[in-house]
C-alpha cells in the first residue's frame, strides 16, 4: 500500500488552527527562522483516517487473536482502562501542577506503590522507570550507590547474569559501568550452582535473575543461590519479566531478592501499543530506599499526598516527573479488578501453559522435561533434523492458521527455540485450536516441507528480505529522489 | 464465579489437569521450594466490579485540577497543546493498541510502516538523515545521545548548557557515572548561552548539548553553539521543541550531529507526565550507533515493498553487553500519536500553530508589561518567557490558583537567585481574553 507521503498533494490539509485577531508580531531573528518547510504529508482528514485504518488492518494484536509471544505476556487489555485514562482529571493534568491540585493523581500513585510492595514482598517502590530495561538500569544504579556508600564500589565490579537472561540484562550491566559474569544453566534448567560458586566472591556486586527463568522454569535452588550471594555480601536483583507466573504464589522479596522491577505492560495489562509504552517500577528492601529516584510519592501525616525531593542519597532521576502516569492508571485499575484474586490470574496462566505444553511435547522436542510455569520453550530441532523445517518456518506457517507466532530463537541456549506463553486470558477452545495447528504443522513438515518454507501465504506481504534492509538501510521515504519505485 | 478476565470452567480445568497428568492446580507449583511459597492471601482490597472501579477512579480524577477546570499557563517542558480527535481514533484501533514490537514483520506491517512514516516525519522536522522508532521521553533520549557520543568520540566529558531543562540535566547526570562520563555545565548570560564559552568548554568533550528554545523560552544563538561544538570536534546535540520547527530552523540545517527532544507537545496529552515519546535523529554517520529500534524498507520474496526492524545487531537481544542501548519496549503508540498529529497539521498547520504561539506569547508579554511586570531576559522567545513577579513566585502561584489561574512555573525551584521569577507558557489553546485574565490576576496577587 501507499505511504502517507505518497497520498500527499500540495495545498491539502486536515487541520484547522485558531487565528486570533490582532496579535502583535513577534520578532524572530532571520538566521533562526526556518528556510524551507518540512515535507510533512498534506492530506484531508478523511484520507488520514482511511490511511491509518488500512494500516491497522495490516497489523495483528491481542484484539485480533491469540498472541503467545513468549516473555511478553500478551494478555487481554480491558477497555475500561482506556476510558479511565482519558478522564480529564488525568489526561489534562500537568505534571508540574502543585501538590494541592494533584491529590487524586498522587493518591493513585501511592496506592499503586502499596499494592506493588505487597505483591513483591518488599518495602519501598519508585514508579519512575519507563520500562523494564530502565528498571534494570535504575536497579543497578542503586547497587552502585549502595556499595559506594559502603566504600566497596571499586572492589565490587562484577554482576552475575545467567546465559538464559534477556539481552537487556547484560546490556544494563555494561551501561551502568559493571562487568558481566555469565553463569551456565544446569541439566534441569536451573542456574548451575557449581559454576556459580566459583564465580561469586568479594568482587561480586549483584546477581540479576529472572525467576521463573526465560525457560519458564522456577529455579529449584533459589534458597541456595540466595545464601551464596548474600553470604558474599552481594545484592540480588529480580527481573520481573515473568512475574505473571507467581503473583500471590511466591514473592521475590521472600525469595531473598533486594531489588525487583515490575513490567506493568506485561503482568498488569498496560497495552503493548505496537512496542510501547511500558512501565518499569522498582521495589526495594528498606536499606535501599534512601537511594531511590526523586521525587518520591509520599503519604503525609496530615493525610494528604505529596512529592518528596529531599532525599540526600538519591541516585537522581531516570526519567521526567514521577513516571508514565497513564500506565499507572491502567495497571492500578487492572489490579483493583482482581484484588487478592491476582493469585487466580497467575494460577490460570500456569495451568494454560502446562496444558499447551502437555499437548505439544511429544511432537516437538523439550530440553528440560519438567512442569513449566507461565511459559515454556520447545525446540524444533527434531523437525529441522528430519524434515529441514526450522523454528522460523513453523512460526511463519502459524500465521496461515491465524495465530501470532511464539518468540523464536530465544533463549539462546535452546536450538530452534519456540517460546510459548499463552497467558491466562484465553479459552480452552483457543488453546486447543493453537495446539491443533502446531500438530498439523509438524505433520505438514513431514509430508511437504515447502508448505512451511513458503509460508506465510495470505499475509499482506510474504517473507521479507532482512539482509537487504540491513545492508543498504532505507530508513525514511525518498520523496522525489530519482529512485526506481518499488511495486506497491 | 469466573473472573471476567478469565475463562476456564470447572470441567475445562479438570480436563486440562488430566491431560497434564496432575491432580490439582497446586501440584503445578511443586518445583517451588516450601520456603519460598507465599502462605497467605495477598493483603489487598477486595476486587471491584467495572462499575465500582469507574466510580473510584472518577472520584480520584475529580480531585485533580486539570486544564479543563483551571486556566493554566504552566509549561516548563510539558505543554497544553490541542490534540485532535483523529489521534484518539487511530490509537484506539485494537490492532495498534494491543500489538507488541513487530518481531514478525508479516504480522506487523501496519506498525512497521507507520514507524517508517514517523521516522520520515522526524527527519523532515529536524533536518536529519536517520531517526529511531522513539525513546521514553525527552530526558532519556538525551542520556542516550551521551552514550552514542562517548562511543563515537572515545571522549569522557559531556557539556550541557545550564539553560537546558533541569530535568534533562538531572537525568544526564544520573546516567553519567555508569557511562563513565563527566558532566560540565555552561552558565547562561541574560537568558542565553555564549558560544565562546561553549567553545572552550567543548575542548576534549564528546558532546555539547543545548536546548532551542531553551528552558527560559529564549532563542539561543543555535547555529553559533553548534559551530562552537563542531570546532572542538564534539557532537553538537540540539534538544528541540517539535512544535517550534515550523517557525525555527531545523538543527540539521545548522550543522548539528544529533537532534532530539520531548515529543509530547506534538500529539500527546499531558497525562501528569506520561506516557509520551522522546525522539532522536542523527546524521547518517551515526546510524550504526543509534539506540533503540529502527525500521527499514525492503522487499518480500515476490519483490513487493515491505518494512522490517533493521540494523538489529546494534541491539541488546543480539549484541547483549556490547549493545548501543538496553532499550526494548519504547513508546511506539505515543510516537504513532505524534505521526498522526503531524499528518493532521501538515507543513502549513505546523507553521500556523507556531505563529499563533509566537503571537499569543508576544501578546501576553505586552499585557503583563502594561501591568508593570518586567521581562527577566531581553531576548526573542517562542511560546514561553520569564517575568519578575516582585515576590516569591511559588506564593504567587498559590495565590493566583486561588483565583482560578495557574500562572506558570516558579523558576526558583531550579535556579538560584530566581525566587521571584515566573516562567509563563502560552500555547495556541489560550485566547486573548484568557491572557487578559492572567494579567489581571497576576497584577492582583503580585501587588
Amino acid at each position: 500500500m501507499k505511504l502517507i507521503y505518497e497520498r500527499s498533494q500540495p495545498g491539502r490539509r486536515a487541520s484547522s488552527i485558531p487565528r486570533p485577531e490582532g496579535l502583535p508580531k513577534a520578532e524572530v531573528p532571520e538566521e533562526l527562522r526556518r528556510a524551507e518547510p518540512p515535507r510533512l504529508p498534506e492530506v484531508p482528514e478523511f484520507e488520514l483516517v482511511r490511511h491509518f485504518t488500512e494500516l491497522s488492518t495490516r497489523n495483528f494484536g491481542v484484539d485480533t487473536g491469540f498472541y503467545p509471544l513468549g516473555s511478553c505476556t500478551m494478555k487481554y487489555n480491558p477497555r475500561i482502562n482506556e476510558r479511565l485514562v482519558g478522564l480529564p482529571g488525568f489526561a489534562f493534568l500537568h505534571p508540574l501542577q502543585e501538590e494541592e491540585g494533584a491529590q487524586g493523581a498522587l493518591e493513585l500513585e501511592w496506592r499503586l506503590q502499596e499494592i506493588l510492595t505487597e505483591v513483591t514482598g518488599l518495602d519501598a517502590v519508585s514508579l519512575q522507570p519507563a520500562a523494564g530495561s530502565q528498571g534494570e538500569i535504575t536497579g543497578l544504579m542503586l547497587v552502585r550507590a549502595y556499595f559506594a556508600e559502603r566504600g566497596e564500589l571499586e572492589q565490587r565490579r562484577k554482576v552475575v547474569v545467567p546465559d538464559t537472561a534477556h539481552g537487556t540484562n547484560p546490556a544494563s550491566v555494561t551501561m551502568t559501568g559493571f562487568e558481566l559474569t555469565p553463569v551456565k544453566t544446569d541439566a534441569r534448567g536451573n542456574i548451575d550452582v557449581e559454576d556459580l560458586r566459583g564465580k561469586v566472591d568479594e568482587h561480586t556486586a549483584a546477581l540479576m535473575l529472572t525467576n521463573p527463568s526465560t525457560l519458564g522454569l522456577f529455579d529449584e535452588n533459589i534458597e541456595e543461590i540466595e545464601k551464596i550471594f548474600h553470604g558474599a555480601g552481594a545484592l540480588m536483583y529480580y527481573d520481573g519479566a515473568n512475574l505473571n507466573a507467581v503473583c500471590g504464589i511466591s514473592r521475590p522479596g521472600d525469595m531473598g531478592f533486594d531489588i525487583v522491577h515490575i513490567n506493568l505492560h506485561k503482568t498488569f495489562s498496560q497495552p503493548h501499543g505496537g512496542g510501547g509504552p511500558g512501565g518499569g517500577p522498582i521495589a526495594v528492601r528498606k536499606m535501599l530506599e534512601p537511594f531511590l529516584p526523586v521525587p518520591a510519592v509520599i503519604h503525609k501525616k496530615d493525610g494528604t499526598f505529596g512529592l518528596d525531593y529531599d532525599r540526600p542519597k538519591t541516585i537522581g532521576k531516570v526519567r521526567g516527573f514521577t513516571g508514565p502516569f497513564g500506565v499507572f492508571v491502567r495497571s492500578y485499575a487492572y489490579m483493583r479488578m482482581y484484588g487478592p484474586g491476582l493469585r487466580e490470574m497467575s494460577e490460570t496462566a500456569v495451568l494454560n501453559a502446562n496444558y499447551v505444553l502437555a499437548r505439544l511435547k511429544g511432537t516437538y522436542d523439550l530440553l528440560f522435561d519438567r512442569l513449566c510455569m507461565h511459559e515454556f520453550v520447545l525446540s524444533a530441532r527434531n523437525l529441522k533434523r528430519d524434515h529441514d523445517a526450522t523454528a522460523l518456518d513453523v512460526a511463519k506457517r502459524l500465521m496461515d492458521y491465524g495465530f501470532h507466532p511464539p518468540t523464536i530463537y530465544f533463549p539462546l541456549i535452546v536450538p530452534e527455540a519456540l517460546m510459548i506463553e499463552p497467558t491466562e486470558t484465553e479459552t480452552k477452545e483457543t488453546l486447543d485450536a493453537f495446539c491443533d495447528a502446531m500438530l498439523a504443522i509438524a505433520r505438514e513438515a513431514a509430508e511437504d516441507v515447502s508448505i512451511l518454507k513458503e509460508a506465510p501465504h495470505d499475509r499482506p506481504v510474504r517473507r521479507l528480505d532482512e539482509v537487504r534492509a540491513a545492508k543498504n538501510p532505507v530508513v525514511k521515504y525518498a520523496f522525489d529522489d530519482a529512485t526506481v519505485p518499488a511495486k506497491t | 464465579m469466573t473472573h471476567p478476565f478469565l475463562a476456564l470452567t470447572d470441567s475445562d480445568r479438570e480436563e486440562m489437569l488430566r491431560t497434564i497428568g496432575v491432580s490439582s492446580v497446586d501440584e503445578l507449583f511443586r518445583d517451588l521450594p516450601a520456603g519460598v511459597r507465599f502462605d497467605r492471601a495477598l493483603d489487598l482490597e477486595p476486587a471491584l466490579s467495572e462499575q465500582e472501579l469507574s466510580a473510584h477512579l472518577a472520584e480520584l480524577a475529580a480531585r485533580n485540577f486539570d486544564t479543563t477546570r483551571e486556566l493554566s499557563f504552566l509549561g516548563a517542558g510539558i505543554y497544553d497543546h490541542y490534540v485532535p480527535a483523529v489521534v484518539d481514533t487511530v490509537l484506539q484501533r485494537g490492532e495498534f493498541l494491543t500489538a507488541y514490537t513487530p518481531y514478525q514483520p508479516e504480522m506487523s506491517q501496519g506498525v512497521l510502516q507507520s514507524i517508517f512514516e514517523y521516522q520520515t516525519a522526524i527527519c523532515e522536522l529536524t533536518g536529519m538523515d536517520v531517526s529511531n522508532a522513539s525513546g521514553y521521553d525527552g530526558e532519556t533520549v538525551t542520556a542516550d545521545a551521551c552514550y552514542v557520543a562517548k562511543h563515537a568520540t572515545g571522549k569522557t566529558k559531556v557539556v550541557i548548557t545550564e539553560a537546558t531543562n533541569p530535568q534533562v540535566r538531572q537525568v544526564v547526570k544520573t546516567y553519567a557515572p555508569g557511562f563513565g562520563l563527566e558532566v560540565v555545565e555552561v552558565p547562561h548570560h541574560g537568558g542565553t548561552t555564549d558560544p565562546d564559552e561553549v567553545r572552550s568548554a567543548a575542548e576534549g568533550a564528546a558532546a555539547v548539548i543545548f536546548q532551542q528554545p531553551n528552558f527560559f523560552g529564549c532563542l539561543e544563538p543555535a547555529p553559533d553553539l553548534a559551530a562552537a561544538a563542531n570546532d572542538a570536534e564534539a557532537l553538537s546535540v540540539a534538544h528541540v521543541d517539535p512544535l517550534s520547527l515550523g517557525v525555527l530552523e531545523a538543527p540539521g540545517r545548522y550543522g548539528c550531529a544529533i537532534a532530539l527532544g520531548e515529543g509530547q507537545a506534538a500529539g500527546n496529552l499531558m497525562s501528569y507526565g506520561g506516557p509520551h515519546y522522546g525522539f532522536l535523529a542523527a546524521r547518517t554517520e551515526f546510524i550504526r550507533r543509534m539506540p533503540g529500534r529502527i525500521v527499514g524498507e525492503t522487499v518480500d520474496t515476490e519483490g513487493k515493498r515491505g518494512y522490517v526492524l533493521t540494523l538489529q545487531t546494534r541491539e541488546q537481544h543480539i549484541r547483549r553487553e556490547k549493545a548501543t542501548s538496553n532499550i526494548t519496549t519504547n513508546q511506539t503508540l505515543l510516537a504513532l500519536g505524534g505521526l498522526v498529529y503531524l499528518t493532521w497539521l501538515g507543513p502549513q498547520g505546523l507553521r500556523e500553530v507556531g505563529e499563533v504561539c509566537l503571537g499569543l506569547a508576544e501578546l501576553a508579554k505586552q499585557r503583563l508589561q502594561e501591568r508593570g511586570f518586567e521581562l527577566v531576559f531581553d531576548r526573542p522567545t517562542f511560546k514561553e518567557f520569564a517575568i519578575r513577579v516582585g515576590r516569591n513566585a511559588r506564593e504567587v502561584v498559590r495565590d493566583a490558583r486561588a483565583l482560578g489561574v495557574h500562572p506558570g512555573y516558579a523558576l526558583g525551584r531550579d535556579y538560584a537567585g530566581m525566587d521571584d521569577v515566573l516562567l509563563v507558557a502560552v500555547t495556541e489553546k489560550r485566547t486573548p481574553a484568557e491572557i487578559d485574565r492572567l494579567a489581571e490576576v497576576l497584577a492582583e496577587v503580585a501587588a
